[in-house]
């Protein structure tokens, strides 16, 4: 069942549930990070309106720096910026940014410990029509492997709201991942969310999967979770927004004491949430471990719903993955 | 920034001892960047000693001039120069590249006082100095912003939308000196990608240009001097500069782009020139 300490949605199963994307809370959380602290100052490179940077654009105009179709430019100017005093946020795809400058935030932003925060939307493959080269699923691997650098997926619009209004609050190089299409509201606006720790969403006695994920899927999860129930096969659902640094705290003693996980991520398979806990998981407690997200293949355009089922994110492909790491477990 | 022929002399003297200093922290290094380093002792020289409004006993204090060096290879010289300035002791230059050392074979922010960003990967510092100096009109302050590039760096795109970006943000506080010493790794920057016509290109994203002589310090500090008082428009100082300028068998050659001197034998050598160079100096100011 839900975890009542987390306060989610009651609207999560219904028909009625809520459907914002999390960009949308990220462009709240601007305004609401600018209102609070004169130092934070957003950076675009074209794409101010669909990154919902334009809220803070028309309140904050003197805090709004436009780079034009130039992420490599918009990486460097943020990284002066941020070894200035001031907090950037800087926004564009992730395909682009942390895409095409991902050498600039190596050396300009997280070994220069400069603190700006990149917001990289349009991650996964729900992008949808606009096809691959606006989905990105590579973004939590080559931040990840960064030093000195934080990562961030937010399951729902909320939960993109409260970490934007953390990353202002937290000093060093954060990576902040949306997405484009609506998605469901999981959380609400009581939920806790603490950057660095990760959240029970759904919990059940004797459970014998632990599944963890991060962002929207985190919905076919629950979705996944309430009809597994009804197959007498209980799980736990993890929401671990934070994929870098890992909540090794929270994850190891489900893992021990449940014995397989599933990792759940709109990314490819090798080196997003799935490797970062496949890595904790060899070293501290090896189970048996399923990955859901992207099998070394690119996408295609498509509507998204069709995609995730059709590129093995859907919630019957998380059932079929959680029937499958409970056939290897011992 | 008034400048007596006092001390032009001192400065031109200067440079010359941090030519002898930086080719001991290349032959102790045994490796590093000799031509780039030697041709920008003047432009480094007029910089910490003159032009640039800092305080090396207060390397953060909030109204400094900020120097950025986009081509960190170069290094060397700017390490030589802060420590003659006093931002850390002069025999700490013989760690550079060295286990545990402050002095990183590229810059790195936080290792060493006095360094205002990490550079190393080319093209990148522009657009820093300009994020800096946003931040410096966001916060009313009238510190100014130099960068140092090299004329190789300007072949990376990220260093021309910078350029354009400084323009658009109307950077007055932003002077970028470029060391054009037509020399990169490959070869002459004019065979290995032509950057030429190079003064009409940044007049054509909009700067003010200037143009001059970079080991005539009076011409560094009159064209620092000119850049200041240039407002709503970022400034470029092309400084023409002789790549291994001060040691005979280095001047004009590519190859010594990105090595030191290979032994004692072969710096001895080089300080000899530079001591020559020194004394006809010494002579010419008497």
């Amino acid at each position: 069942m839900l975890n009542s300490k987390v306060k989610l949605s009651r609207k999560i199963f219904g028909k009625d549930v809520e459907m914002i994307p999390t960009r949308d809370g990220y462009g709240d959380g601007l305004v609401m990070a600018g209102e609070k602290n004169d130092d934070v100052v957003v950076l675009t490179a074209d794409l101010a309106d669909s990154t919902r940077a334009q809220a803070f654009a028309e309140k904050f105009p003197e805090r709004f720096f436009e780079c034009g179709v130039a992420e490599q430019a918009m990486a460097t100017v943020a990284a002066g910026l941020g070894t200035s005093g001031k907090i950037p946020f800087i926004s564009s795809y992730a395909t682009f940014s942390p895409g095409r400058n991902w050498e600039q935030i190596r050396t300009s932003i997280s070994y220069n410990d400069s603190n700006v925060k990149i917001a990289g939307h349009h991650s996964g493959i729900s992008v949808g029509p606009d096809g691959v080269t606006h989905q990105a699923v590579e973004d939590i691997a080559t931040m990840r492997v960064m030093a000195n650098m934080t990562v961030i997926q937010p399951c729902d619009a909320i939960e993109a709201r409260k970490a934007t209004i953390q990353a202002a609050k937290v000093w060093g190089p954060m990576y902040l991942r949306f997405s484009r299409e609506k998605t469901a509201v999981l959380t609400s606006d009581t939920s806790p969310f603490t950057i660095g720790r990760a959240e029970v969403l759904w919990e059940e006695k004797g459970a014998k999967v632990l599944i963890i994920g991060c962002g929207p899927l985190l919905h076919h999860a629950l979705l996944a979770a309430k009809e597994l129930k009804k197959e007498k096969v209980p799980v736990v659902v993890l929401n671990s927004h934070t994929i870098k640094p890992l909540d090794a705290k929270t994850i190891l003693p489900l893992a021990k004491k449940i014995g397989a996980v599933l990792t759940v991520e709109e990314h490819q398979v090798h080196g997003g949430l799935g490797g970062a806990v496949a890595e904790l998981l060899a070293r501290e407690c090896p189970v048996p471990i399923e990955f859901i997200g992207m099998q070394d293949t690119f996408a295609e355009s498509g509507p998204p719903d069709e995609l995730w089922n059709k590129y093995g994110m859907g919630v019957e492909d998380i059932k079929r993955a959680v029937n499958k790491v409970l056939k290897r477990k011992r | 920034m008034g400048l007596h022929e006092g001390k032009i002399k001192h400065l031109e003297e200067q440079a010359y001892r941090m030519r002898e200093l930086l080719i001991e922290e290349l032959l102790e290094a045994g490796s590093g960047h000799s031509a780039g380093s030697l041709g920008t002792a003047e432009i480094f020289t007029a910089l910490y000693f003159h032009i640039l409004n800092h305080n090396p006993k207060r390397p953060d204090w909030k109204d400094r001039d900020r120097l950025v060096l986009s081509c960190g290879h170069i290094c060397p010289i700017q390490y030589a120069a802060l420590a003659l300035a006093g931002y850390f002791p002069v025999e700490e230059l013989k760690t550079l590249r060295k286990l545990d050392s402050r002095l990183q074979g590229h810059p790195h922010r936080g290792s060493l006082p006095g360094v205002e960003t990490t550079s190393g990967p080319l093209g990148s510092g522009l657009a820093q100095a300009s994020g800096i100096a946003l931040a410096g009109r966001l916060d009313e302050k009238k510190y100014q912003v130099y960068c140092v590039t090299s004329d190789g760096e300007h072949q990376e795109g990220n260093h021309w939308e910078a350029a354009l970006f400084a323009k658009r943000h109307r950077l007055g506080n932003l002077t970028v000196i470029v060391d054009r010493n037509n020399i990169q790794i490959d070869g002459n920057t004019e065979n290995v990608m032509p950057l030429e016509p190079f003064r009409e290109k940044y007049e054509a994203f909009g700067w003010y240009v200037l143009e001059i002589d970079g080991h005539n310090i009076r011409e560094i500090v009159d064209a620092a001097t000119e850049a200041k008082v240039i407002h709503e428009q970022p400034t470029v100082i092309i400084a023409h500069t002789i790549p291994g300028k001060g040691v005979s068998f280095m001047e004009e050659d590519y190859l010594w782009h990105g090595k030191p001197p290979k032994d004692r034998a072969e710096a001895d050598r080089a300080i000899r020139d530079i001591h020559a160079a020194l004394s006809k100096l010494r002579k010419e100011h008497k």
